[in-house]
């Protein structure tokens, strides 16, 4: 029985080096998240079949497109993809109803217009058929970019960056319409991003990539506030990562004892790490609470520690705070607090303050030295 | 005025035209999406005409197409008579000569197409000939008339390779500019000047009609 959805595992050494093995259920938006050269738009085109890779497999919804050992390869025009590349690739000579009947050519000429029409309808574009790309705004050809897309009726959707050349508020608009868009979409959507904010929004599962190897797989916030190695935890830019030693697991309160510099931490349990071993750990800033200085903690709090302020950034309505926990020279707390908190609270560069590591976010992962260039201790 | 010097120039640009333009299309198309070894060499090759002195090319086309070359000898023999100082030999000196003019301004058109734009093409399901004739053409539009303008206008001034492969058969190989020169040297200034007068406004016309045809097109396309 042909399996739904979309199979990818592609490996090769050169000239773009991909370790990739990723899936995508119908109805499903999974998230390629990584710095820039991580392979990310590699995938998309091989996936396309607009890039042969040395090895591998792509199979979709039963059939397969790529197999380098059965010696497969199926065409791109052959594949049925929808694909909005990240400037577009509108065909600038035509209109935009004539853009999206190019991908229905299948159909007889009169239904090819009638349903284009149909389409730029669904993505809000009526009344702008005539209208040539250059006569559009960068919203409006993102749109007509995904009209053409939806229009072959593919079997995967695949969006490279499709939201970064837009200004901010037509992304936002763009955001919300590709959330509506997507409940009608019965197909995969593979979604190429930088942004992490942008994959939490709008991703069912995320997929971290460094140098063509895909690190991780899961629920958006799980990765994000979980990840499985100190390597993920710095892509997708947790900066609070240090190391401690495992002392204790109490499966009957659900916590895991950790020691780090002087400080017993109780962590969510995690017993797979035993007792006695070196770990790394890591919180999101958002499980960091900062104690208010004028009610002096009485030590109830959950995981009190307290430290100097060294760094105070002011990022319009936030603050950055840097801070020096247990003296200088050792890694520092990042966390970030409103700026009328902090004004509240009179932090300034050099005061001392106490904040609470909340145990439901302090995530352990094995000790990896070898990929900790901060040497968090 | 000599109307059938004019006459033989007109339709010598015209051939090469039509002989040029799906040759060049290809050879343009090829250049532009294509990477091959050695591919430095063939544009060098193909850029050749337009260093070479027209008289250094007119000789080298004489000597192959001449009565004693392979070449000379094949047309000779299968048509009756030969190729050197014939329309048809002018013809293919032409063709020759227009080479870069001809190469050079489409495969700029075809360049300048993104390459996305084609891979889209191909997301679409479009054919190889569907994306060249609704994709590629319209969008390489600018360099192909440009092409197509150079070697009509260029044909219709050259002297050096028509001169050194035709020589000066009224009615067969003596083209407007042969004339031109012809007239001069019989000190006929004023059948000379009319006649450059009106060479030099059908080329006028011709690169004009070119410029505003690809601006619009621009402004079309651009906003």
């Amino acid at each position: 029985m042909a399996e739904p959805g979309i199979r990818i595992r592609l490996q090769q050494s050169g000239p773009i080096p991909l370790q990739a093995e990723l899936g995508c259920a119908p109805g499903e938006i999974l998230a390629l998240v990584g710095p820039s050269g991580s392979g990310k738009t590699t995938i998309l085109r091989a996936i396309a079949g607009l890039l042969r890779v040395r090895h591998g497999a792509i199979h979709c919804n039963g059939d397969c497109w790529f197999d380098d050992q059965r010696q497969i390869f199926t065409e791109t025009r052959q594949r049925r993809v929808g694909y909005v590349f990240q400037n577009y690739a509108l065909f600038p000579h035509l209109s935009a109803l004539h853009n999206v009947m190019e991908a229905m050519l299948e159909l007889p000429v009169a239904e090819r217009e009638r349903r284009a029409r149909d389409v730029l309808a669904r993505v809000r574009l009526a009344g702008l058929e005539d209208r040539v790309p250059a006569a559009l705004s960068g919203g409006q050809q993102q749109r007509v970019a995904v009209a053409r897309a939806l229009a072959r009726e593919p079997q995967v959707l695949l969006l490279d960056e499709p939201f970064s050349a837009v200004d901010r508020a037509t992304r936002q608009r763009l955001y919300r319409e590709l959330a509506e868009l997507r409940r009608e979409l019965a197909m995969p959507v593979i979604l190429v991003t930088h942004d992490l904010d942008e994959a939490m929004m709008l991703a069912d599962r995320m997929c971290v990539l460094h140098q063509g190897r895909t690190l991780q797989s899961g629920d958006p916030y799980a990765v994000m506030t979980r990840p499985d190695t100190v390597e993920v935890a710095q892509l997708v830019g947790l900066r609070n990562v240090f190391r401690a030693g495992v002392v204790a697991h109490d499966a009957e309160r659900g916590v895991t004892i950790i020691e780090w510099r002087r400080h017993r931490l109780e962590a969510r349990l995690q017993p797979d790490f035993k007792v006695g071993l070196q770990v790394t750990w890591a919180i999101p800033q958002g499980h960091i609470v900062l104690h208010r200085r004028d009610r002096p903690s009485r030590g109830e709090r959950e995981n009190p520690v307290s430290g100097v302020v060294t760094e105070y950034l002011a990022l319009g309505e936030n603050v950055a705070l840097t801070v020096a926990v247990n003296g200088p020279g050792r890694p520092p707390l990042f966390m970030t607090v409103p700026a009328h908190t902090a004004r509240r609270n009179g932090i300034v560069q050099g005061v001392e303050i106490g904040v609470s590591l909340l145990a439901e976010g302090i995530h352990l992962m094995p000790a990896d030295e070898s990929r900790t260039p901060a040497k968090p201790v | 005025m000599d109307w059938s010097a004019l006459n033989l120039s007109l339709k010598l640009a015209a051939c090469t035209v039509l002989i040029l333009l799906p040759l060049g299309i290809w050879a343009g198309h090829a250049l532009a999406a294509q990477q091959f070894r050695g591919k430095a060499w063939v544009e060098a090759l193909l850029a050749l005409p337009l260093v070479l002195p027209p008289t250094v090319l007119g000789y080298y086309l004489m000597v192959a197409m001449g009565g004693a070359s392979p070449i000379g000898q094949f047309y000779e023999s299968w048509i009756g008579r030969p190729l050197v100082f014939s329309f048809e030999g002018l013809l293919v000196a032409s063709v020759i000569f227009n080479i870069p003019f001809a190469i050079q301004p489409m495969q700029r058109g075809f360049e300048a197409i993104a390459p996305e734009v084609r891979d889209a093409a191909a997301c679409c399901g479009l054919t190889r000939w569907r994306t060249l004739w609704r994709i590629e053409l319209p969008l390489a539009w600018p360099g192909i008339l440009s092409a197509v303008v150079l070697t009509f206008a260029h044909t219709l001034g050259e002297f050096g390779v028509v001169l050194m492969v035709g020589g000066n058969i009224p009615g067969e190989t003596k083209t407007i500019a042969i004339a031109i020169y012809d007239r001069v040297q019989a000190f006929d200034t004023a059948g000379a000047g009319l006649m450059s007068a009106v060479l030099l406004l059908i080329s006028l016309v011709a690169i004009g009609a070119a410029y505003f045809t690809t601006s619009r097109t621009r402004t079309r396309r651009h906003g």
